[in-house]
């Protein structure tokens, strides 16, 4: 008798916990996608501006869908409405960012992964006092080094020009590759090293035919990360360069601050989605990648 | 020669990093901090001149009002960031169905320059077009919402646009502690009849208190450095209500050729950061050592 009531009490407590299990999963969903909606919702209207018509725009609201797919404000934004003086487009400084940032990442890299492997494989008294020294790199706030900067490139001859944005790319990118290699590094095992050492190989060969080969999955991170921190930077690209030497944030924001008579907002979109393609494709593509670098770019510190 | 080549090879590699950071980091910082104590003005100069810029910038309204709205900033910025990010971490490591779609919509934003995040946001907060129009449309009459081209509310446009742009950070950082936690742990709590909410608030929430202090310092740093994001959204407008310590400096020394006074700002600037992230720097080193 006892035991009956109690197992029956038990049923009755379990269903009751059942509907409760159920209230708390859809309140889960409904607040996920409630967030996921907030997070969507600037590209969605992103997109849409872009699609339409100014005219559309000033009837619609933000979220109306557009009528079709019209892709004008697109190829203005792209290649401009073909008259001359004040016609700013991004094509060119497209191809500037492109051209800043595949030299900028291939330096910093390799500098990171040389730095990284003497820092683990190579080790001396102080190394760590080293590593600190370049580590404190990756968070001084730059505005600490643009006036300086501004005259040195001045003096190098090279202010305003694509080499000057490559050279202080590189550099201020050394202290997070040389982050991302030496804890990369650091894990795989020193008798690797030492053994190719007793057998004769020298430190070239042992960085090239033993550590490069098993640092794919790190250079793939450092180059994402390297990637996504020059192309979106606009500190360094509105301070050191203006008119045809600008990577494409910086003509991004000149475009959509320059007071034409009537505003254009789905050519302002299309310009913002264009900046934006590029690091977006990549995080979609490589995500996992993209994830690691700024939780091991900031966890480790 | 060779022998001795052969025997510094590392420190010959490592000499470029080095070199480079002495110079461009340390060097520059140095640089900056002589040049706040003169009287520089378009071009650099160099003969001492104290304390006077720090005592200028320290009675500049612009500069204060900088201040005042970096302090808004940063703790809305945080509470809103991490707090978002908690939940957000919490309720996607509950066996979520999509939970991949949805973590890489929640963290797509950090993608994106905050030139681009500002253009979207600017357009969609602009009163005449934007999410005014949008509420109006739907009959809501008398909704107004003038934010972005009010002075006392201009500065919460941006802690909106930061917000969405970092939320997804802290979620990842905290999804990462959590998912490291071991299973035995919250196993052997359920066990001992805990429920879901007293796991997470008595047990797992405490541990995570490196992630706490990392996300802050990130956070911070982020905050201290906003410069893009204000340039996109507001140009520290209207007037210059949103303006903050990075534009100050910017435009002191690019627009305003009060050089010395720039540099007094950056180093600030700087020492701000130092405050944060030396702290931060010896615990994570201690830990390292540790272990």
């Amino acid at each position: 008798m006892q035991a009956k009531t109690s197992s029956s009490n038990y049923k009755q407590l379990e269903q009751k916990s059942r509907y409760t299990n159920i209230f708390l999963r859809w309140f889960l969903y409904f607040v996920l996608i409630l967030f996921a909606s907030y997070f969507i919702f600037p590209l969605y209207v992103m997109v849409v501006t872009s699609l339409k018509t100014m005219e559309e725009i000033r009837q619609g609201t933000l979220l109306t869908w557009p009528s079709g797919l019209n892709f004008d404000a697109w190829a203005v934004a792209w290649g401009g409405r073909g008259y001359g003086a004040g016609d700013t487009f991004l094509k060119p400084y497209f191809w500037n960012s492109l051209k800043m940032v595949i030299p900028a990442v291939f330096f910093s890299t390799f500098i990171g992964a040389m730095t990284g492997y003497v820092l683990t494989k190579w080790r001396f008294k102080g190394d760590s006092w080293v590593f600190l020294f370049l580590l404190f790199g990756c968070f001084i706030p730059f505005q600490a080094i643009l006036l300086p900067m501004a005259r040195t490139l001045g003096a190098l001859g090279i202010s305003n020009s694509i080499i000057g944005l490559v050279l202080v790319h590189t550099v201020y990118g050394i202290p997070f590759t040389t982050l991302f290699f030496r804890n990369y590094y650091v894990s795989i095992p020193t008798e690797l090293v030492k053994a190719a050492r007793i057998d004769g190989a020298g430190f070239f060969k042992i960085f090239f035919k033993i550590l490069l080969p098993i640092s794919a999955p790190i250079i793939v991170v450092t180059v994402i990360w390297q990637f996504t921190q020059i192309w979106n930077d606009f500190l360094f690209g509105s301070t050191f360069s203006f008119g045809e030497a600008a990577p494409i944030q910086v003509a991004l924001n000149n475009m959509v601050l320059s007071s034409t008579s009537v505003k254009e907002y789905n050519v302002d979109m299309a310009s913002a989605i264009i900046a934006g393609i590029p690091t977006l494709i990549v995080y979609v593509l490589a995500g996992k990648y993209f994830i690691r670098g700024l939780t091991s770019g900031a966890v480790k510190g | 020669m060779f022998k001795w080549l052969e025997k510094n090879l590392p420190k010959i590699v490592l000499a470029p990093a080095v070199g480079l950071i002495s110079w461009f980091v340390y060097g520059f910082v140095l640089w900056t901090l002589y040049i706040s104590f003169t009287n520089s003005k378009i071009l650099p100069k160099y003969e001492l001149w104290g304390v006077g810029q720090y005592v200028k910038l320290w009675a500049s309204r612009k500069w204060l009002i900088s201040v005042d709205n970096l302090l808004v900033f940063t703790a809305l910025f945080l509470i809103f960031c991490i707090v978002i990010g908690i939940i957000l971490a919490i309720f996607l490591d509950q066996k979520i169905r999509a939970e991949g779609v949805l973590r890489t919509i929640y963290l797509y934003p950090m993608a994106l320059s905050f030139i681009v995040t500002g253009t979207a946001w600017k357009w969609i907060l602009n009163p005449s077009l934007g999410i005014q129009k949008m509420f109006i449309d739907w009959g809501f009459e008398n909704f107004t919402f003038n934010w972005l081209v009010d002075r006392e509310m201009a500065i919460y446009t941006i802690v909106i646009a930061g917000v969405w742009q970092s939320a997804g950070f802290v979620m990842a950082l905290f999804l990462a502690g959590l998912r490291s936690v071991e299973d035995e742990i919250v196993k052997a709590a359920k066990i001992d009849g805990a429920g879901l909410f007293t796991v997470y608030w008595k047990i797992l929430i405490p541990m995570m208190r490196p992630v706490f202090f990392t996300s802050f310092v990130i956070l911070v740093h982020i905050s201290i450095k906003s410069y893009d994001l204000i340039v996109a959204l507001t140009q520290g407008g209207p007037g210059i209500s949103t303006t903050m310590p990075a534009l100050f400096m910017t435009q002191a020394a690019f627009h305003k050729s009060q050089v010395g006074l720039s540099a007094a700002s950056a180093m600030m600037m700087f020492m701000a950061v130092a405050a944060v992230i030396i702290p931060y720097l010896y615990s994570e080193l201690r830990r390292e050592n540790a272990s």
